[in-house]
């Protein structure tokens, strides 16, 4: 058994959402997602920490090329997501509500296919400097 | 003279869009930012006061009266809110960060009792990206 190294790979992104439940009425969403209900969107700077678990590779030292995993994330990820309205102009919010936990699960599940089946893939997204969550735990 | 500064934070929706230029201009010259479903940010506000220390406190200005003021005045205002569309002070404006924190500005400044002075509002967008306004022309 060889010993497992995590890398980790910074991005940023902004955007703006709102949390809304379709399925309610306007003040059921507002008693329960309070201001961030509000009809005319709001928005955060969004970090991105993608996190690259495996054994490096004999010949390069590498878990995985940053420059790979750079590119990959902003290809997928930031380009998808950057400057966009999470609710209007994405198809994979178009039926989800945009909370913090599931753009992390969308992220994850974007990614997931381009990494080798043999690493672990874990997602850690800041909405705001205070508020993060991480998929899968 | 001593300069204190109160931190805070809000999280908004904007777009940068003149509405006298086609669809083509705006994209042209404010590129991603002019998405017309808005993009968004986390912000931060700096707001420096400026005075002589009080004898009777130590204190220039409370600093949790000074919070209290601008999160009344400008986070209530703005937290959770579309730039463009929810803002009073704001409309009929474009809101790039340096016309807003001029707004910011017109709204504080003549909310702060004498004698204390404001001296500076730093607004910050994003990690790479802030303006400072020090009042005047």
């Amino acid at each position: 058994m060889g010993k497992k190294v995590a890398i980790f790979r910074k991005e940023h992104f902004n955007a703006a959402h709102r949390l809304f439940n379709p399925d309610w009425d306007d003040k059921t969403n507002s008693d329960v997602f309070g201001k961030c209900a509000l009809p005319n969107y709001h928005g955060h700077n969004y970090e991105l920490i993608v996190k690259i678990i495996g054994e490096p590779n004999e010949k390069t030292g590498y878990v995985m090329d940053m420059k790979v995993v750079s590119d990959l994330v902003k290809q997928e990820i930031i380009e998808r997501f950057d400057h966009k309205n999470l609710n209007l102009d994405t198809k994979e919010f178009k039926n989800l509500n945009p909370t913090a936990e599931n753009i992390a699960i969308v992220i994850y599940d974007l990614l997931r296919p381009h990494i080798p089946v043999e690493k672990d893939l874990q997602i850690r997204l800041y909405e705001t400097p205070r508020n993060f969550v991480e998929y899968p735990i | 003279m001593v300069y204190l500064t109160r931190i805070e934070h809000f999280n908004a929706a904007h777009k940068l869009y003149n509405p006298n230029w086609s669809k083509e201009k705006n994209n042209e010259v404010f590129g991603k930012c002019a998405n017309e479903n808005w993009h968004g940010h986390n912000f931060e506000l700096y707001v420096t006061i400026k005075g002589d220390p009080n004898p009777d406190t130590g204190f220039i200005f409370d600093a949790k009266k000074l919070g209290a003021l601008v999160s009344e005045k400008i986070i209530e205002k703005v937290d959770h809110k579309n730039l463009n569309m929810d803002v009073d002070f704001m409309k009929g404006k474009l809101c790039s960060i340096e016309n807003f924190v001029i707004g910011i500005w017109q709204e504080l400044e003549p909310n702060l009792p004498p004698p204390i002075q404001l001296h500076c509002l730093k607004l910050v967008e994003t990690a790479k990206i802030y303006v400072e306004y020090y009042g005047g022309k």
